[in-house]
C-alpha cells in the first residue's frame, strides 16, 4: 500500500516538472533566444520583446516557477501524507 | 541640521571608503563570534536548522560574487544583447535546483556532494572522482574570488593588491575556520543586505536622473527625461550604430552559441558544490524547495537591475566623452586613467575623444569593470554612495569566498580524510581537521590571488562548464533513473569532464597549437564557454550507454533511491 502511495506521488510529481520546465524553456530558450527576432518585432513601452525576454521576463518567470512548484508539492505533500 | 549636512558633504570618497567598510567588517566579525561551530554537523551544514529566509539569503550572498557585482553590468553594457546569457544562465539554473536537486539532496541527508555520489554509486572510486571534480571547481573559482578582494582594497583603500589579499584572507580566514557554515551562513545573511543595497542605490538614484522613473528595471524601457520623448533604448541604439557598433538590442554572437552558453551556465549553477551544499542546511525538503525559491527572488532583484545599469552606464559614458576634447573631460576620467582602466590615445592629434567600433580609429579604451565602479562618479552622486559601492563589492567578494573554502574544507576533511583515509577518526578529530584543512584552502587561494596564474580569469568562467559536464548528469540519474549504476555514473562523469577540460585547453587556452585556433574551428560554432553543455550530453549518453551493459545496483541502494523522493523523514536538525 505504501509502496503504491509513494508511486502515485512520485508520479504526480514528475507531472508537475515537466510542465515548468517546458515553460521555463518556453520563455528563456523561446521567447529570449530561438524566436527574438520575431519578438523583438513587438514593442512595449522602449522595450522590443525579445529583448526583454532575455534581460528581464525570463528571469521573472523563474521565480513564480518556483513557487508555483512550492504551493504544487506542499499540496501533494499533504494529499499523500507526507506532510509530517 | 545644515550644518550636519555641510560635514557630511566635507567627508571625502577615501574617508567614507574607511568609515563604511570597517563598520562591515566589525559586523561580520561579531557575528562569527556569535554563532561559532561546536560539532561538525554545525561546521558542515550548520546543524541543519536554519530558516529557509537565512538559508535564501545566505545563498543569494553565497551566490553574488565579486563577479557579478562589480563585472556583470559592465560586461552586459559592452555585450548589448548577448549579455543575456548571464542574466537568464546564472538565474535560470535555480529552477532546475529547486525541482530536480534540491529536495532529494536535502532527503538524503548527508553534508557534501560527493557524500551524495559515493552513497548512490555505492563505490569509493564514485566518491574519489567527485572529490576530484568539487576541488576543481572550487579552486579555480575561489582564486578569482580572491582576486577580486585585492582589486576593491585597491582601488578604493589606496593600498596595493597583494596587502589587500591579505587582509581580505585574514578576514575570511576569521569566520570560517571560526564558524564553519555556521558563522558563514550568518554573516552571509548580513553580506546580502549590505550588497544588495550598495547596488541598488546607485542604480535607483541614475534611473531618476536619466528617466524620471525611480525603479530601473522600468527606467531602462522608458523615455528620456530631457523631454526629448526618445525612449532610452532607441537612442542607445542610435548611439551605437552611428559609432560603428552593433545595435544595443541586437547583439553580435550567433544563436548557437547563446543556446549553448546558456544552458552551460544553467545548469552548472545547479551543479556547482558550493551552492547545493546550501540546500543541506535548512529544516526540512519543503523548507529546501522554498529557500530555493527565495534565493532566486533576491538573486533576480540584482539581476534584473544589471541589465538597466548598463544601459544607463553606456549611454552616459558615449555622451560624456564622445568626439568630446580631452582637455575638458570630467575628474572622474582623469582619475581612473591613473589606475590604468580607462586609456585615451590621440591617434588622429584633433584634441578629441574618438570613441568607436573600428579599431584603427578608435582612441578610447575602457575596462568594463568601471561600468559599476565608476558609475556613481560619472552620474555626480554623493561621495557616500562611492563609498558603499567598494562596501558592497567588499561583502560580494568575501560571501562567495567563503562558500567555496567551506565546500574545499570538507572535500578533504570529510570526503577525503574521514570517509577513505581514516574512517576511525572521532568527531573532534574531524572538527580540527576541517578547521586545518580550511586555514591550508585560505592560504591556497590568497597565493592564487597574489601570484593569478595568467588562465584564472578565463578558467573561472569555465568552472560552470566544468560542474555542468561532471556533477548535474551523475546527481539527476542518481534521484530520476532507479536503474542508473556505478560504471555508468563513473565512466559518464569522466568523460564528462575530461573532454570539457581539452575542449577548454585547445580552444580557450590554445597549449595543443602554437596559437589559440581561430573561432571558425570550434565544433558546431559552440565556445570553450558554451561547450559544457555538449560535454553535459556526453556524460548522459556515456552513462546510460554503459550501464545498459553492466549489472544493476544493489537493492539497498534502490532503495535509498525511493527514500530519497519520499519528503517525510528527514533526519533531525539542530535548533539554533
Amino acid at each position: 500500500m505504501t509502496k503504491n502511495n509513494a508511486k502515485a506521488y512520485w508520479k504526480e510529481n514528475i507531472r508537475y516538472v515537466l510542465i515548468l520546465l517546458t515553460i521555463w524553456f518556453l520563455v528563456s530558450y523561446g521567447a529570449g533566444i530561438l524566436f527574438k527576432d520575431e519578438l523583438n518585432k513587438i514593442k512595449i513601452a522602449g522595450f522590443k520583446l525579445g529583448f526583454w525576454f532575455a534581460q528581464q521576463g525570463s528571469m521573472y518567470v523563474f521565480v513564480v516557477l518556483i513557487f508555483v512548484y512550492v504551493r504544487l508539492m506542499n499540496k501533494l505533500d499533504k494529499k499523500y501524507g507526507y506532510d509530517k | 541640521m545644515i550644518s550636519s549636512m555641510m560635514v557630511l558633504e566635507g567627508i571625502g570618497v577615501q574617508k567614507w571608503t574607511y568609515i563604511l567598510v570597517g563598520l562591515t567588517f566589525a559586523l561580520y566579525i561579531g557575528i562569527a563570534i556569535w554563532s561559532r561551530a561546536n560539532s561538525t554537523k554545525d561546521f558542515y551544514v550548520a546543524g541543519g536548522g536554519v530558516s529557509p529566509w537565512a538559508n535564501g539569503m545566505a545563498t543569494a550572498a553565497d551566490w553574488m560574487s565579486a563577479a557579478s557585482f562589480i563585472s556583470m553590468a559592465g560586461i552586459i553594457s559592452f555585450a548589448g544583447y548577448d549579455g543575456a546569457v548571464y542574466l537568464m544562465g546564472w538565474t535560470g539554473g535555480y529552477v532546475l535546483l529547486a525541482l530536480l536537486l534540491a529536495p532529494y539532496l536535502r532527503k538524503f541527508g548527508k553534508f557534501t556532494v560527493p557524500d551524495f555520489i559515493g552513497d548512490r554509486y555505492y563505490s569509493k572510486t564514485a566518491r574519489l572522482v567527485a572529490v576530484f571534480c568539487a576541488l576543481l571547481v572550487s579552486f579555480t573559482y575561489v582564486a578569482g574570488q580572491m582576486r577580486g578582494v585585492g582589486i576593491v582594497f585597491s582601488r578604493f583603500l589606496e593600498v596595493n593588491i597583494d596587502t589587500g589579499v591579505i587582509i581580505g584572507m585574514f578576514i575570511v580566514l576569521f569566520y570560517a575556520v571560526l564558524g564553519g557554515m555556521k558563522g558563514i551562513t550568518y554573516t552571509q545573511v548580513a553580506q546580502y543586505c549590505v550588497l544588495i543595497f550598495a547596488f541598488m542605490v546607485p542604480a535607483i538614484f541614475i534611473s531618476i536622473q536619466m528617466t524620471g522613473n525611480p525603479i530601473p528595471q522600468l527606467g531602462f524601457g522608458s523615455e528620456l527625461a530631457d523631454g526629448s520623448g526618445t525612449y532610452l533604448l532607441d537612442k542607445l541604439d542610435g548611439l551605437s550604430t552611428q559609432l560603428g557598433f552593433e545595435e544595443y538590442t541586437e547583439g553580435s554572437k550567433s544563436m548557437i552559441d547563446v543556446f549553448a552558453i546558456t544552458l552551460a551556465l544553467m545548469v552548472g549553477t545547479a551543479g556547482l558544490p558550493h551552492v547545493i551544499v546550501r540546500f543541506f542546511t535548512v529544516k526540512r525538503v519543503r523548507d529546501a524547495r522554498k529557500s530555493a525559491g527565495i534565493a532566486l527572488l533576491l538573486i533576480v532583484i540584482l539581476y534584473t537591475t544589471a541589465p538597466a545599469v548598463a544601459v544607463f552606464a553606456r549611454t552616459n559614458m558615449i555622451e560624456t566623452v564622445s568626439n568630446k576634447p580631452y582637455e575638458g573631460v570630467p575628474d572622474w576620467f582623469k582619475k581612473w586613467e591613473t589606475t590604468g582602466l580607462i586609456g585615451f590615445t590621440d591617434k588622429n592629434n584633433d584634441g578629441r575623444i574618438q570613441y568607436v567600433a573600428d579599431v584603427s580609429k578608435n582612441e578610447l579604451i575602457v575596462d568594463r569593470d568601471i561600468m559599476v565602479l565608476a558609475n556613481p562618479e560619472i552620474a555626480k552622486l554623493p561621495n557616500w554612495v562611492i563609498a558603499l559601492v567598494a562596501a558592497g563589492g567588499l561583502a560580494a567578494a568575501l560571501s562567495t569566498a567563503a562558500g567555496l573554502l567551506l565546500v574545499i574544507s570538507a572535500s578533504v576533511s570529510h570526503d577525503l580524510i574521514k570517509k577513505i583515509i581514516n574512517p576511525k577518526i572521532s568527531e573532534k578529530g574531524e572538527l580540527v581537521t576541517a578547521r586545518i584543512s580550511a586555514v591550508g584552502a585560505v592560504c591556497v587561494a590568497g597565493y592564487f590571488g597574489i601570484n593569478p596564474p595568467g588562465f584564472v580569469a578565463a578558467v573561472v568562467a569555465l568552472a560552470f562548464g566544468l560542474a555542468a559536464a561532471s556533477f548535474f548528469p551523475a546527481i539527476i540519474l542518481g534521484i530520476f533513473y532507479k536503474r542508473m549504476n556505478k560504471e555508468g555514473a563513473i565512466a559518464g562523469m569522466i568523460v564528462g569532464i575530461v573532454s570539457m577540460l581539452l575542449y577548454m585547453i585547445k580552444y580557450k587556452l590554445g597549449w595543443f597549437d602554437e596559437t589559440l585556433p581561430d573561432k571558425s574551428e570550434w565544433w558546431f560554432g559552440i565556445s570553450p564557454e558554451g561547450f559544457g553543455s555538449v560535454a553535459m550530453m556526453l556524460n548522459f549518453i556515456v552513462s546510460i550507454s554503459i550501464m545498459k551493459f553492466t549489472p544493476k545496483p544493489p537493492k539497498r541502494v534502490q532503495n535509498i533511491v525511493e527514500k530519497i523522493r519520499i519528503p517525510s523523514g528527514v533526519g533531525k536538525a539542530k535548533r539554533h
